[in-house]
């Protein structure tokens, strides 16, 4: 058995199998890692906010471009630094307002029309539906059946009333689709996890130590 | 006033954006895209303020002597030296500070959610047995999924993976638009209080 001269390779290795160290016990090799992995996850992204925010936003378009407008907004940003004197330390309101203000009206129809109108419009039944009614996926008992899916859901999440009576039996449907809902999502996500293992076992295994070739 | 001030800006600037919405003229647009422009440098210093509270924390921690100390050198450390690299030998591929991220960064991030593999499946023993008929549907829903997933689920049943995909389509996704649909109305109650200034909790304070 052959195992790789490249010491990056060797880093990447040892650094995973201080993190997979955890499955045994909380233990000095894996609070090494974990703080050294949320230490360089900073340096990454102060640099890569410098390079792609800052210079590419601000920097640039100033000293290349002149354009000195773009000073104002930093001027008003500068307000967030007040932070660091209490008495003036309402000041720093007024750069979190703009965000707010402006991130909230722009929320605010893009969440009805996404959110609301396009599932209110995907759950209704439509003419296409009646072309081929039995197909799996298109047809129209599957249009009904999510209808009533959605419809059954949404009931079991409403609780500005009593579930008794039609509202408790339509609840009673909706928590059957909820948990075949987090159900699938779940077998996916482990799915997911389960690949990102099959991942790492591999770089060790073929990269690391050879012994898959 | 010191309040009054920056709800009326929101108040404003949430109106003006959410009609902006539904204008649609080249001069919208620009006001649009340089608003969003302005906004970004806007957050700018706030990146500082960022980092001042990681700093800080660490610093506190390793003044007081608390458990663990040690590794606020590890993290304080990492961050500094990555930071240095990235300022002074540039951010290229196959650079210093890109095979940092390759062979470090990349590594723990995907190890760290790989064990968590582990233990969503001790989770799972634990909350999916099939107690209720509700907990049961849970059960089945997930392992047919992620049998569908796989090439043993087509083995042992060719219809498997058309199941599972069919699964994923229609009642997973009646859930999940259900779902939306409540969160949808939340959000949009919650952006009309922030707005509005009925929601004032972002001022600080009592308010």
């Amino acid at each position: 058995m052959t195992m790789s001269t490249d010491p990056w390779v060797w880093l990447a290795a040892l650094l995973s199998l201080f993190i997979f160290s955890y499955l045994y016990k909380d233990n000095p090799l894996f609070k090494f890692a974990e703080h050294l992995f949320t230490g360089l996850s900073v340096g990454y992204l102060i640099v890569i906010y410098y390079n792609n925010i800052v210079r590419s936003y601000l920097l640039n378009p100033v000293l290349a471009d002149h354009r000195w407008v773009l000073l104002v907004p930093f001027a008003i940003g500068l307000l967030y630094l007040f932070r660091f004197i209490p008495k003036l330390s309402h000041l720093m309101l007024i750069p979190i307002a703009i965000t707010l203000g402006i991130w909230n009206g722009i929320a605010l129809p893009l969440t009805i029309e996404a959110d609301i109108i396009r599932q209110m419009q995907g759950t209704m039944i439509n003419t296409s539906m009646f072309r081929n009614p039995w197909d799996p996926y298109t047809g129209l008992a599957v249009g009904i059946l999510i209808a009533v899916g959605v419809i059954c859901t949404i009931t079991y999440f409403f609780f500005s009333r009593e579930h008794k009576g039609a509202l408790k039996v339509s609840a009673h449907i909706g928590i059957w689709f909820v948990m075949i809902g987090f159900g699938a999502s779940f077998g996916y996500t482990v799915m997911a996890r389960v690949s990102l293992l099959i991942g790492r076992l591999q770089f060790m295994f073929t990269e690391w130590i050879h012994l898959i070739k | 006033m010191k309040k009054n001030v920056p709800l009326a800006i929101v108040l404003v600037l949430g109106v003006l954006f959410a009609v902006q919405y539904f204008v649609p003229s080249r001069l919208s647009q620009r006001l649009y895209d340089t608003t969003l422009e302005w906004d970004i440098i806007i957050s700018i210093p706030a990146l500082a303020i960022a980092v001042d509270s990681l700093v800080r924390h660490h610093v506190v921690r390793i003044r007081q002597r608390r458990k663990g100390w040690g590794y606020s050198w590890v993290y304080l450390g990492a961050a500094a030296v990555m930071t240095a690299i990235g300022f002074s030998g540039g951010i290229s591929e196959g650079g210093l500070f890109m095979n940092l991220f390759t062979f470090a960064l990349a590594p723990m991030q995907s190890t760290m959610f790989a064990i968590l593999a582990f233990y969503m499946t001790s989770a799972a023993y634990r909350a999916f047995r099939a107690r209720s008929p509700e907990a049961t549907v849970l059960l089945l829903s997930a392992f047919v999924v992620m049998l569908g997933l796989i090439p043993v689920g087509a083995a042992l049943w060719r219809g498997l993976p058309g199941l599972s995909e069919w699964m994923m389509q229609v009642p997973n996704m009646a859930s999940k638009r259900g779902i939306t649909f409540g969160i949808g109305l939340g959000s949009a109650a919650t952006i009309l209080k922030i707005i509005l200034g009925l929601e004032r909790s972002w001022l600080g304070g009592s308010e």
